[in-house]
């Protein structure tokens, strides 16, 4: 039986007083990669037409590594955020959620670090090899 | 997880047919969901076929001709059949809203009414609405301050003041808006909901109000608030032709704006 009043229910454990640094952060990082998925996309198009050593090249530009890296932690932060949210939107589960909210930072994290790596190794390796 | 299908015992079986009355010219069909939980029964659709000529023109009207005169059994509930209570609001022709303020003749050629959606169904058309006004009464709905009233008169706001209210104070507190929304359907449990977070707002915009801190730091969590991503349902199906989401998204901004 539960005999708690519906106010009670209603207001459960209260607020978390967080989860505007979050939002902020989504609506930050969208605007930001309008103009770097722009960016990447026109490069991308052009790549079938460039020879192994030319991309290389594109690559280790400064400002190209640059932006290239930016896109990297920018799209996997917001792709962090924007999972974050549909596991709390769709899972009700405890375990599952606490499981997928790790999950969700551990891949983003992992992903971001392996192709800032590829990136940098091109930039500082390859390029010179 | 979330739930996509209903529960077999939800799901909602044809149920009896009401013929028109006989010699009625302009005949209307209106399909009306059925349940009644002491029965056991799933919920049913009946079917019903009135003379229009014989009604007045507002889908209420047509359903208290229909409990007047077919069924009696049928429950809904209504009030000032006028768009003020907000009791007779329910899903008519696949929308959230006032059974009072909507025409018949605005609607399909078959008029479909189910209760709101996704709330706990007492009977027939009328849903539970207990946790929806616990949710109310926690955001407290009145005016807090600490500044005692000035002695020779009433706490006093400007036009300008008080024009920040307009398109707020309107709310008659329907739950179309919160029952349209995904959100409030998959976490009404913890989410607030538009209605009642356009309340919050109403009186986090009131002038004469000194707690507005503290309102914020309520609302501020990611399930009270930030399961709004403005899917704009709420807005879309205001029976008053209030912006819900507006309001919501004044909330998020000023929580912004006092982080700067």
């Amino acid at each position: 039986m539960n005999f708690q009043t519906p106010l009670a229910r209603a207001r459960g454990l209260g607020s978390a007083r967080q989860g505007s640094h979050d939002w902020w952060q989504q609506r930050v990082t969208a605007v930001a990669l309008v103009p770097l998925s722009l960016w990447l996309a026109i490069h991308l198009s052009k790549l079938p037409a460039m020879t192994y050593v030319e991309v290389l090249q594109w690559v280790s530009l400064p400002w190209n590594t640059i932006l290239l890296l930016s896109f990297i932690f920018l799209s996997l932060y917001h792709a962090m955020l924007g999972l974050q949210v549909v596991i709390e939107d769709y899972v009700h589960n405890d375990w599952m959620k606490i499981i997928g909210m790790l999950g969700v930072r551990l891949v983003t994290a992992f992903l971001a670090l392996s192709t800032a790596f590829s990136v940098l190794r091109i930039v500082f390796v390859e390029s010179h090899g | 997880m979330a739930d996509f299908n209903l529960p077999e015992n939800s799901k909602v079986k044809p149920g009896k047919v009401w013929a028109a009355p006989v010699g009625a010219k302009r005949v209307k069909r209106i399909e009306v969901y059925r349940y009644d939980p002491e029965s056991g029964e799933n919920p049913r659709l009946d079917v019903f076929h009135i003379d229009l000529d014989r009604c007045a023109p507002m889908v209420l009207d047509a359903l208290l001709l229909i409990k007047n005169e077919i069924d009696p059994t049928l429950a809904f509930r209504r009030s000032c059949r006028e768009g003020v209570c907000g009791s007779c609001s329910m899903n008519i022709d696949g929308h959230n809203t006032l059974a009072c303020t909507k025409a018949m003749e605005d609607c399909s050629e078959v008029i479909r009414i189910y209760p709101l959606p996704h709330l706990p169904v007492v009977k027939d058309l009328v849903p539970d609405m207990t946790h929806f006004y616990a949710q109310y009464a926690s955001i407290k709905p009145w005016i807090v301050t600490q500044t005692p009233p000035p002695a020779d008169r009433e706490r006093l706001q400007s036009k300008e003041e008080r024009s920040k209210l307009d398109g707020l104070v309107e709310c008659i507190l329907c739950a179309s808006c919160s029952t349209s929304c995904p959100s409030y359907w998959w976490n009404g449990d913890r989410y607030l909901g538009p209605a009642v977070l356009l309340q919050s707002y109403r009186w986090i915009a009131d002038s004469r109000d000194e707690t507005t801190g503290e309102r914020l730091d309520e609302l501020e969590d990611p399930f009270k608030l930030y399961r709004c991503h403005t899917i704009m349902n709420c807005t879309d199906t205001c029976p008053k032709g209030l912006n819900p989401a507006k309001a919501i998204a004044e909330i998020k901004k000023l929580l912004v704006e006092r982080q700067k």
